[in-house]
């Protein structure tokens, strides 16, 4: 699988260069977030508002409404957390352009609970005008610009950052409001999102292998939370529905679809693989997704559990998992 | 604007004329519903002195009869109207105002209507149910075109429209009107740190400083002075005035402050021309009569006002 690095660093670059009413602004966190690249080129427009995220968010929403497009750039923590109400208030009640650029979903930091943004989605699902949309690959964070400037209000873009796969064609852009299908079946439904539809995929072809059939949506927007294919493929597994996220099971992609299978009428069980209601400790990622459940490992006993008999699926059976060895010598923290 | 007066007055007669006004009106108003009525015997020369003198305001573009709340900004949402209208068209060589304390709005309204901005109608809607003139006013309110609200917002998004408007190259300045309580705030002094970082020197911030807060006297609650330091420690080119007195407002604002936000603490009285008031100190924040006797004694005071 192509790997590539400092993916949202170029792409920033280059939405900079094509569009002037681009605006980056970043809090202490600039190489760290990559905006770099950004700041070098375009220096004018790159504004550093140090470690003071409430008055970074109602600063932005001050440049929306005067026609430019702010990006900003920080941990997502910082901003969903600690400034919330400047987010409710400066930017979404005037519903304004201003894209919420949060890195570190999750398990993607070993910085600890402070760091982790582990129920984002929920919380900013409830933001009335909030758009939100998350990347699970390269080619999705190349295209998260374009999707958030379709976008006539604030947007909340879920970052991943470094050395990321590319698991989706460079070509097949992130598209609002529509799943990517990965895989077709009847037996079970599985709606994966961000870094855990990597995680997935490696072990739906094992189970595809012993005749489980899974049907496979990749979700990249949570709000509105409105395509078809999500109903239909809940509508049509014959076993259950499974959902699997890098994020609390309270609030985020999990809850969306109980709600609408909920709202549907549709009866179907549904097993929530997600983080589960606590906080977590600072660690590499791939010991948080196993210790915390959000591995292939973790799918495995969710289906297991709807098929209602052992797969017998091991750790060998499953598809090679990635090692992240990234650093980028510029980046000035140790996260 | 000051179609209501004489054109031979001075503009110190008028500005005064409007402070007097925006206190009977907001006297007027208490004496029926009770109101946030010292903040308008604190601020009266100095928002009468903006709406006056200090800024330059295209005529109103809004109704003299304030439309009924449309719904707040959403997608498919086209009927909202946001309440800088009553500011004026947006003109690259206009001024911009932002109240930040919004429970000033029964203030703003009354110099709104003073300053002929406003049909003398418009309070009868204050706080009625479904009406844009609310009593803690929202980004629809007449003259207004930020939600305050929580506090230290709307200084930090000034800063950002003083920021754009500069890179566009617009001459107008951006005025903002904070209360001394919500210094408190720390985003108050993320955004002054950041306005004098980027050099903002289109940006005039006026202190209504009355000392005054809901639990009591500030520096009680959460002492705030050197306020002027404060603000020059900061990054501000930071004047102390008496805000009751309208040359001291005028020279303030054409001090030369290149390359700095200017700051002017305006010390006020919260009971001026109001003396009943004095009996309530420090409890102020909000009137609300304790029975018909007191409030048939600001009746009279308005009586006495009028005359």
């Amino acid at each position: 699988m192509e790997t590539i690095s400092r993916v949202h660093a170029k792409a920033l670059a280059d939405w900079g260069g094509a569009h002037p009413e681009a605006v980056v602004l970043s809090g202490d966190l600039t190489a760290s977030c990559e905006a770099d690249a950004f700041r070098d080129a375009y220096p004018d427009r790159f504004l550093s508002m140090g470690l003071a995220e409430q008055n970074m968010l109602s600063f932005a929403a001050g440049l929306a409404r005067e026609g430019f497009r702010p990006l900003v750039h920080t941990f997502a923590v910082f901003m969903y957390r600690r400034a919330l109400d400047q987010i409710e208030m400066s930017i979404a009640y005037p519903n304004l352009p201003v894209r919420i650029v949060g890195f570190l979903p999750g398990v993607t930091t070993p910085g600890g609970a402070s760091h982790q943004a582990i129920n984002d989605i929920a919380v900013l699902r409830s933001v009335p005008n909030m758009t939100i949309i998350e990347a699970g690959d390269a080619t999705e964070v190349e295209s998260m610009l374009e999707v958030a400037d379709g976008v006539d209000g604030p947007v909340y873009c879920r970052m991943l950052r470094g050395a990321l796969p590319r698991l989706f064609p460079a070509s097949d852009r992130m598209r609002l409001g529509r799943a990517r299908l990965l895989s077709d079946g009847a037996e079970i439904a599985l709606l994966s999102s961000g870094i855990c539809t990597e995680e997935a995929m490696r072990a739906v072809d094992a189970l595809k292998a012993r005749g489980v059939s899974v049907r496979h949506l990749h979700v990249s927007t949570l709000k509105p939370f409105d395509d078809p294919q999500v109903l239909d493929a809940c509508r049509a597994a014959k076993l259950g529905v499974i959902t699997m996220e890098n994020h609390t099971r309270l609030g985020g992609l999990g809850t969306c679809v109980a709600e609408l299978m909920a709202e549907h009428g549709i009866g179907k069980r549904q097993i929530r693989v997600a983080l589960n209601d606590v906080y977590l400790q600072g660690a590499s990622s791939k010991f948080l997704m196993a210790r915390y459940g959000i591995d292939a490992a973790a799918l495995l006993r969710a289906v297991e559990e709807l098929a209602g008999n052992p797969l017998g699926i091991g750790e060998d059976d499953l598809g090679d998992a990635r090692t992240d060895n990234y650093f980028f010598e510029k980046q000035q923290e140790a996260l | 604007m000051v179609q209501a007066h004489p054109r031979n007055r001075s503009w110190h007669e008028e500005c005064q004329a409007l402070a007097d006004g925006i206190r009977r009106r907001v006297l007027s108003h208490t004496v029926a519903h009770g109101g946030y009525l010292s903040q308008a015997c604190s601020s009266a020369e100095v928002i009468g002195y903006l709406y006056g003198r200090g800024m330059d305001l295209g005529p109103s573009e809004g109704p003299l009869v304030p439309p009924p709340f449309a719904g707040a900004p959403a997608k498919g949402n086209s009927d909202h109207v946001n309440g800088m209208i009553y500011n004026g068209k947006r003109k690259a060589n206009k001024d911009r105002f932002f109240l930040s304390p919004t429970h000033y709005a029964l203030t703003l309204y009354a110099a709104l209507i003073e300053s002929g901005r406003l049909g003398p109608d418009g309070l009868s809607q204050f706080n009625a149910d479904g009406s844009t003139v609310e009593m803690i006013g929202g980004e629809h309110s007449p003259g207004l075109e930020t939600n305050g609200g929580s506090f230290g917002q709307t200084i930090s998004q000034a800063a950002g429209v003083a920021w754009a408007r500069r890179r566009k190259g617009d001459t107008g300045k951006v005025w903002i009107f904070l209360s001394d309580g919500e210094c408190q705030e720390g985003q108050v002094w993320e955004a002054i740190m950041a306005m004098a970082f980027q050099k903002l020197d289109n940006v005039h911030i006026v202190v209504d400083n009355n000392g005054q807060q809901v639990d009591g006297r500030t520096e009680d609650v959460m002492a705030l002075e050197p306020l002027d330091a404060k603000f020059t420690a900061f990054g501000a080119h930071c004047l102390r005035i008496d805000g009751h007195d309208l040359a001291a407002l005028d020279a303030a604002f054409r001090t030369p402050h290149p390359g700095k936000p200017l700051v002017v603490i305006a010390d006020t009285d919260p009971t001026r021309n109001i003396g009943l008031l004095k009996e309530r100190w420090p409890n102020l924040h909000y009137i609300r009569f304790a029975n018909e006797d007191e409030r048939a004694r600001y009746a009279d005071a308005l009586t006495a006002m009028e005359n």
